[in-house]
């Protein structure tokens, strides 16, 4: 899959934006006034940024509140829908930290819940697509949750959960990793089933539709860079997890807990680049590639 | 709504055949030339006349070798060309439909045909990324998602005469290798064809349940068994001079005693 920027920068930034939503709706960290203020403004940047900046990928973003309309079936629309329910119920929590000195526990609960479902709905676009194996799989929730949450906690000051969380989205990921290699063959989707050709023998493409590129090329065909991704890999790791978790282990300050953050989401990044790129879709196999 | 219909009343769609389908491409222009001209938005082409063309097609003619394995009783068996036209096969559990999330992917309850309302569609392509075949192509100058209509303003369309209302691809192809009818209808001309024919599902592991039907090619033509000559008129093709005479043939008639 080409692997958009605007659609890698919204989901890690919005993933991360709603996990600190969840832990501050939670009451960690119990803050009141400007304290409450700087850590709202901090997750709002992170969501609201990343679902800006996913509308840049839309043909005709002013039809985006269209996009609202299909929840029944739809897990794009879902979690729009959601996501606007738990900006809304934060930002009524949030006033009533900052500007009350409140803590309505009932709608940071609420709050926290819509935000976590927000992440959810995000990872079943990906999860629920047949045609890419490499995400049709219970570990694609696993891994956007367990990201969303490590770095919210990371956020959220919340330096013991963060060090597990962190543990945890580390393992999800390279699970995804181990199992997402053999997706493609275990998928069952070849180019014999393809073409039903495969009861003659053995299929080959021979020449493609068009001399020239095309859309489906451009959006699903993407495979530069594959050939560095174990490389890609171990970086990721490190600087999503490794690096954090030992930066958290050592005192406390802010400088680094800063640069926490900061490694946290460059790995971040750097796995959620690999997520698209690395993805096959199986329509590659008519042009004889994967 | 971009639920699906739990059943339709036709099940309008085609008959692709692989054995007589030529790669002439004559289906892939002319439902660019109908789909330009007619329904929705244009289907654009960019940097046509450049150094790196591209265009939005809803039909298009792959290419396929098929290699058949070596065994005991045919040593070099000969490999096969099949041309393979590709369009969108109204599947009954189409994917693509599902995801959307605006509503502007829908299938019609009355006769099954997908189709796109070009005025809600945002552009998100997700649709496009459910669809396992490759049947739908983001327009580049148009930002809306273009698939195949099935013609439906042409199989409906009461200002053309009888015999042009079939798809365009239908009515152009000059090896009569794709057929247009209703697969509800068990008598129906495609769903006879495909019964006959062995008429098959591109990837039923999908579980998309594709209207379409491919009928596989049939086996090649042993050319060099049996009665030996090609051509009726290869009798009178053999060579005038077996006998190489001159200087040639004094070289052969030596070399041989060598
Ligand atoms: S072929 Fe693709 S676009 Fe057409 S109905 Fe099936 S899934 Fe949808
Ligand atoms: S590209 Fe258009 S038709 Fe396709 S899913 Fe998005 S809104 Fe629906
Ligand atoms: S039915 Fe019409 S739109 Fe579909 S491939 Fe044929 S010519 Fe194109």
């Amino acid at each position: 899959m080409h692997p958009a920027p605007s659609v890698i920068f919204f989901t890690v930034f919005s993933g991360i934006g709603f996990g600190l939503l969840t832990f501050l709706g939670l009451g960690f960290p119990n803050v009141t006034g400007w304290t409450a203020f700087a850590f709202f403004v901090i997750a709002y940047l992170c969501a609201v940024g990343g679902l800006i900046s996913s509308t840049f990928h839309l043909g005709h973003p002013e039809r985006a509140l269209k996009a609202f309309t299909q929840w029944r079936s739809s897990w794009l629309s879902r979690e729009g829908v959601c996501a606007v329910v738990a900006l809304v119920t934060m930002a009524l929590y949030g006033a009533g930290l900052v500007f009350f000195g409140q803590r309505w526990g009932i709608l940071g609960l609420i709050g926290a819940i819509f935000s976590l479902l927000t992440v959810f709905t995000t990872s079943m676009i990906y999860t629920q697509l047949k045609t890419i194996p490499r995400w049709n799989s219970p570990l694609t929730p696993a891994m956007f949750l367990s990201y969303a949450l490590a770095g919210g906690a990371l956020l959220a000051g919340q330096v013991t959960w963060a060090m597990a969380l962190l543990a945890v989205a580390a393992v999800v990921q390279v699970l995804l990793w181990a199992q997402g290699d053999g997706a493609l063959a275990g998928s069952g989707t070849t180019l014999a089933t393809a073409t039903g050709l495969g009861a003659g023998g053995s299929v080959r493409a021979f020449e493609p539709p068009h001399t020239g590129t095309n859309y489906l090329l451009r959006e699903f065909a993407f495979v530069v860079g594959r050939k560095h991704s174990m490389k890609l890999r171990v970086i990721a790791i490190v600087l999503m997890a490794v690096l954090p978790i030992a930066l958290l282990a050592a005192p406390f300050t802010h400088v680094v807990a800063l640069l926490a953050v900061v490694s946290h989401v460059a790995g971040a990044l750097a796995a959620r680049w690999l997520f698209f790129a690395e993805a096959e879709h199986v329509v590659g196999l008519y042009y004889g590639k994967r | 709504m971009t639920t699906l219909p739990t059943a339709t009343t036709k099940k309008l769609g085609l008959v692709i055949d692989l054995d007589t389908c030529v790669g002439c491409h004559a289906c892939v222009i002319s439902c660019k030339g109908w789909n330009t001209e007619n329904y929705g938005a244009p289907l654009s082409d960019t940097d046509a006349y450049g150094g790196d063309p591209s265009g939005t097609f809803l039909n298009r003619v792959h290419s396929f070798e098929v290699k058949p394995p070596v065994l005991k009783d045919q040593p070099a068996p000969e490999a096969q060309l099949i041309h393979f036209p590709k369009s969108c096969l109204h599947c009954e559990d189409a994917p693509c439909v599902t995801v959307c999330p605006t509503g502007a992917s829908y299938k019609r309850v009355e006769d099954g045909i997908v189709l796109v309302n070009e005025s809600d569609c945002i552009g998100c392509g997700l649709c496009a990324w459910a669809c396992p075949y490759g049947a739908r192509e983001m327009d580049q100058v148009e930002k809306v998602m273009k698939k195949c209509t099935l013609c439906v303003d042409r199989i409906y369309n009461e200002n053309l005469p009888e015999e042009d209302r079939e798809p365009a691809c239908v009515r152009t192809c000059p090896a009569g290798a794709r057929h247009f009818g209703d697969f509800a209808d068990p008598d129906s001309h495609v769903s006879k064809l495909s019964a006959e024919r062995g008429g098959m599902d591109l990837m039923p592991e999908q579980g998309t349940k594709p209207v379409n039907k491919y009928l596989p090619p049939r086996p090649k033509d042993t050319l060099s068994e049996g009665a030996g000559d090609i051509d009726i008129l290869a009798p009178y093709l053999e060579p005038v001079a077996q006998e190489a005479k001159g200087f040639l043939g004094w070289l052969d008639k030596t070399l041989e005693k060598l």
